[in-house]
């Protein structure tokens, strides 16, 4: 049935294919193209653009934090009346903080990651012409795009953006009064989550029905690489949780515009007794989390599935534990639906229910830790090749590590009493999901560049670039810690008003120069990224020797991915190094019958004949070898 | 190919060399008109400011510049002696062989800066917990520390370790090793066993810590945040809390007490939270705008005020301020309590000063405080109670 479906699609593409030829123009083929990889790409651009602003404001706001008393004239010229007398305004750092953390969560690392992977290896590697619905495809960069516009549009009202912090807790969201960035700046806010959800939607209602519909013949569920069974299972969360931010995000508009109490209740406003009853900003804080929590992992498991990837294919090793490791993509996808309620232990939730959400969170360590294991374990015994896209995936395991080890403390709700909105949350939230997913998206870009522009990227470029920024985020964040611990809280404009944290003041300092290196790094990559695009070194058809189906595509692009028919699957992905073969990777467009020498009992589990035909040339060979 | 071009250039060097000596004779040049200025037209700082400003921007672009000049310097030398290696039949620049051997000074170096890190700044974290479930709090603190670092130096040991010993060579192939279930059911059930140990550590904790039912012989005290100050309200002599209606909240009567009971009428305000050691105290918490966070982290006591929902925590302070002098060394130590929930601009200065003292001291300082009725008050709520109920006046002045 399903190889039924797949045929005839491809036929209907190639027709359009064909057609699409004909009428190329700059309109249709880069602006408002449905080619799934020219898609990619634009996510990717816009993806790098919005982290790049992302990162400039977090470094105006950590000259806030390093100088809390100095003047800074340039800051004057640059932002106007946010910074008067050149030190930024307390609201607009609230600001800076609050964008910051809505562009890095959304637009660079749910977008940008997910978006432009997602898009690029979904029909490549499972041998797809192109996405389900290629229009809808479109419809969703633009969508996007859009989004972001009016994010950063919202710098030039009056009143500044949106200030709340990234989470928008009501009723400092919602009482227009409460703080300048909750007026114009938040309803922008509000505008583009919602164009932002239907992007994401569209994108992920896309990506699940390619993967479950479109693969290639003998492409079965467990022959899919890790990258798309991680992407596959990212796009399940989106489409899941997804609406009931749009269900929160609603009624909260409602509440602002509308007179609506569905979060506000005996609320004194600057001596003002408003008129709200009846609601609860709990309740916005469960609708969040719904979607805030299976939010993190929407970040960090396309990280992880091209990590396993780049991982296998530089170690020359097969991943360890295929199965495993996609059973604990499941496993986290299922449980991250059941953990939002650590991020409210503390807010006057049922203490009950603190201690269920801690038991349900500290399980979903154990799926991440055989992740952790089972990357260790392709690297042991490997033949590990260092291109820059491995450089990145190690450093992913590495902050993963680092940050996922200090979720254990603030998953335990008793520690969280006294960690919880500290700097302790600051330090691991961006090592696992900040760093360790920023890092799996460097990994995919240094990875498929070749493939998304058919050249090289630098790869001096790309080792310095690496190790400063993977040395720089250590910096930055390992000390954070510490501060978390000393009960120095996050968001705070600037710690002068208490002796207790003045004392802090001389790491800050270090952490924003240590933050400004990072930056300065990042211009390598940029560098490196335009100039690889228009002058990079031409690539070869597999530049990495990788097994997966994107690499058998020629590399000029068509949209149709391949000319004539696509390839067959016959094996797993991973069948680096195997013994008996003649090159240490066998792509999966190869029949065991062209590999008798390489063959293992096990690779014929689910196939009987196979098993008969492996046993019966084994017999012979080795009937062979005694008349020798 | 333009870019490349530039950079082998010749030419581009006495550029630079040029360049950098106009930077410096311009910046050399703006300082003394600077200085010239300052003193001949003292009337004109913001142009003095200008200058000097746009002079430091360009200073710090060139010297990003030069640094990029040199990087690529760098890269090119080491890209002419990998060709010339190469063309003298020698293998290039083993990069592969180098990122290993960085991966693990990485390691140690890392290492040594993670655990000088812990030992130095950690030391800095905050003092003994000062309360009766803060040692529990602690105790569990230090058990999940010791634990996740021996997790974590035996994992990046393995990671940069095996990212060393395994770097490629053309010598060596991969070991084929797709899975062992052993290991694989090992792995995931020690986790599980640790995990569970700590799940049931934290629920008890957690659930002895969070019960903040009301016991006999409790000191009920009022937390009220609004932005950006902590209102706080002790009971008087009858040991209770009269009730707050937030309509009833005006100028005089911030918190909107309601007079009407009983209890409300020797309400007392305070500026300092003093809290009597060894005593059970019962916060109620409440919040009159947006969310704030009441959070006390000597005495690992953090709870959300929300406005429409109280919320109450239950603790027993067990170190005085002067006792915690002593200990933390320092004369000038005090307790706080301070906002820890995003709640406006003024955010990061919403704080009040606890001060736990012995029980003849807090007897004193009681007595001392006002009562929320204050006379101005009184006169208005007469003035108010005689146009609609006099009975409730009469009471009033019975009281009093």
């Amino acid at each position: 049935m399903s190889t039924l479906a797949v045929h005839d699609h491809g036929l209907v593409h190639h027709e359009e294919g064909h057609e699409h030829h004909h009428k190329a123009t700059f309109l249709n083929t880069y602006v408002f193209s449905q080619d799934h990889k020219m898609i990619a790409k634009q996510f990717l651009i816009t993806g790098i653009t919005m982290a790049f602003i992302g990162m400039c404001l977090s470094l105006l706001f950590r000259i806030q934090l390093a100088y809390p008393d100095k003047t800074f004239p340039l800051l004057e010229t640059l932002l106007g009346r946010f910074a008067p007398g050149g030190r930024l305004s307390p609201d607009f750092y609230m600001s800076l903080v609050t964008i910051h953390g809505t562009i890095m969560v959304f637009f660079v690392l749910t977008a940008g990651l997910s978006g432009t992977f997602a898009n690029l290896l979904i029909p490549l590697q499972v041998g797809a012409r192109d996405m389900a619905s290629p229009f809808v495809n479109m419809l969703s960069y633009w969508f996007f795009l859009a989004a972001s516009i009016i994010m950063l549009s919202s710098f030039f009202v009056q009143k500044g953006p949106a200030s709340g912090g990234w989470t928008v807790y009501p009723p400092l969201s919602a009482l227009p009064k409460a703080m300048p960035g909750s007026a114009e700046g938040m309803t922008l806010w509000l505008v583009s989550m919602v164009c932002f959800i239907g992007s994401s939607l569209m994108g992920g209602i896309n990506y699940i029905s390619t993967v479950l519909n479109m693969r290639t013949k003998g492409m079965d569920l467990w022959k899919m690489p890790l990258t798309v069974w991680a992407l596959f299972l990212t796009a399940v969360l989106g489409v899941l949780s997804f609406p009931v931010l749009v269900a929160g995000v609603v009624l909260l508009i409602f509440d602002r515009s509308f007179g609506t109490s569905f979060y506000l209740s005996d609320i004194v406003l600057n001596g003002t007794v408003q008129p709200f009853e009846g609601g609860s900003p709990i309740l916005f804080e469960h609708l969040f989390w719904f979607l805030g929590h299976p939010e993190v992992y929407i970040i960090i498991m396309p990280a992880m599935g091209i990590s396993s990837e780049v991982l296998a294919v530089n170690s020359r090793k097969p991943i360890f534990g295929y199965h495993a490791m996609v059973y604990s993509l499941i496993g986290i996808a299922v449980l991250s639906f059941i953990v939002w309620g650590h991020h409210m232990f503390v807010t006057g939730m049922n203490p009950f229910l603190g201690g269920v959400f801690m038991i349900t969170t500290l399980i979903i360590a154990v799926p991440s830790a055989v992740k952790t294991f089972n990357w260790l374990a392709t690297l042991w015994r490997g033949n590990i090749r260092f291109t820059p896209g491995m450089l990145f995936a190690i450093g992913m395991v590495s902050f993963f590590i680092s940050g996922g080890l200090t979720g254990i403390f603030l998953g335990n709700s008793a520690l969280d009493i006294t960690l919880h909105d500290t700097y302790f949350v600051v330090a691991h939230f961006h090592l696992v999901m900040g760093s360790a997913a920023i890092f799996g998206m460097l990994a995919g870009v240094y990875h498929w560049f070749p493939k998304m522009f058919r050249r090289m990227m630098d790869e001096r470029l790309g080792y310095l670039h690496f190790w400063i920024t993977f040395i720089g985020a250590y910096l930055v964040f390992f000390p954070m810690h510490f501060m978390g611990l000393d009960g120095v809280p996050r968001r705070y404009y600037a710690f002068t008003e208490f002796p207790s944290m003045a004392r802090w003041l001389s790491v800050n300092v270090f952490i924003t120069w240590a933050a400004f290196m990072t930056g300065a790094a990042q211009i390598a990559f940029i560098v490196n990224f335009i100039y690889s695009i228009f002058w990079g070194k031409k690539t070869i058809q597999n530049p990495w020797q990788s097994n997966t189906l994107e690499w058998t595509a020629p590399i000029e692009h068509h949209h149709g991915n391949w000319i004539g028919e696509i390839p067959t699957v016959y094996r797993w992905p991973y069948d680096y190094s195997k013994p008996g073969a003649d090159e240490d990777f066998i792509p999966q467009t190869v029949p065991f019958s062209q590999t008798m020498s390489s063959n293992l009992p096990h690779d014929f589990e689910d196939n009987p004949e196979g098993l008969e035909e492996y046993n019966k040339w084994t017999v012979t060979n080795k009937a062979n070898e005694q008349v020798k | 190919m333009a870019f490349k071009k530039v950079i082998r250039s010749k030419k581009i060097y006495p550029l630079l060399a040029a360049l950098m000596l106009f930077g410096t004779t311009v910046m050399a040049q703006d300082a003394t008109t600077a200085v010239a200025q300052g003193t001949t037209t003292p009337g004109s700082p913001d142009s003095m400011a200008n200058s000097a400003m746009w002079t430091g921007v360009l200073y710090y672009t060139l010297l990003f510049l030069v640094g990029c000049v040199c990087l690529a310097i760098v890269g090119r030398i080491l890209k002419v002696y990998d060709i010339t290696q190469k063309m003298q039949g020698k293998k290039g620049i083993n990069w592969n062989g180098f990122m290993g051997i960085i991966c693990l000074v990485f390691l140690i170096a890392g290492m040594y800066g993670a655990f000088w890190s812990i030992f130095v700044q950690g030391s800095m974290k905050l003092p003994v917990a000062a309360s009766a479930h803060g040692g529990e709090i602690d105790t569990m603190f230090n058990v999940t520390t010791i634990l996740t670092l021996i997790v974590f130096v035996i994992t990046q040991i393995l990671l940069f370790g095996f990212a060393f010993v395994y770097r490629g060579s053309e010598k060596r192939k991969g070991y084929y090793l797709p899975h062992n279930n052993t290991i694989e059911k090992l792995w995931t059930i020690i986790p599980a066993i640790v995990l569970t140990v700590l799940v049931v550590f934290g629920f008890f904790t957690w659930q002895k810590v969070m019960n903040s039912d009301e016991q006999k012989g409790d000191l009920n005290i009022d937390v009220t945040g609004h932005q950006f100050k902590w209102e706080l309200r002790y009971p008087g002599p009858d040991g209770k809390l009269g009730t707050v209606n937030y309509t009833l909240s005006s100028p005089l009567n911030v918190l909107g007490i309601d007079f009407k009971d009983r209890y409300s009428l020797d309400d007392l305000q305070a500026d300092t939270l003093v809290l009597p050691v060894n005593t059970p105290v019962r916060l109620n918490i409440h919040a009159q705008d947006v969310i704030h966070s009441v959070f006390m982290p000597h005495f690992r006591v953090q709870l959300n005020a929300v406005p429409g929902l109280p919320t109450f925590f239950r603790f027993t302070p067990t170190i005085t301020t002067a006792q915690m002098r002593v200990e933390t060394d320092n004369p000038n130590f005090e307790f706080l309590l301070y906002c820890n929930k995003i709640c406006g601009g003024i955010h990061y200065n919403m704080q009040k000063v606890v001060r736990v003292v012995s029980q003849a001291e807090y007897q004193d300082w009681i007595s001392h405080q006002k009562p929320y009725l204050t006379p101005q008050l009184k006169q208005q709520l007469k003035l108010a109670s005689e146009k609609s109920v006099p009975a409730a006046a009469s009471r009033l002045a019975l009281n009093n």
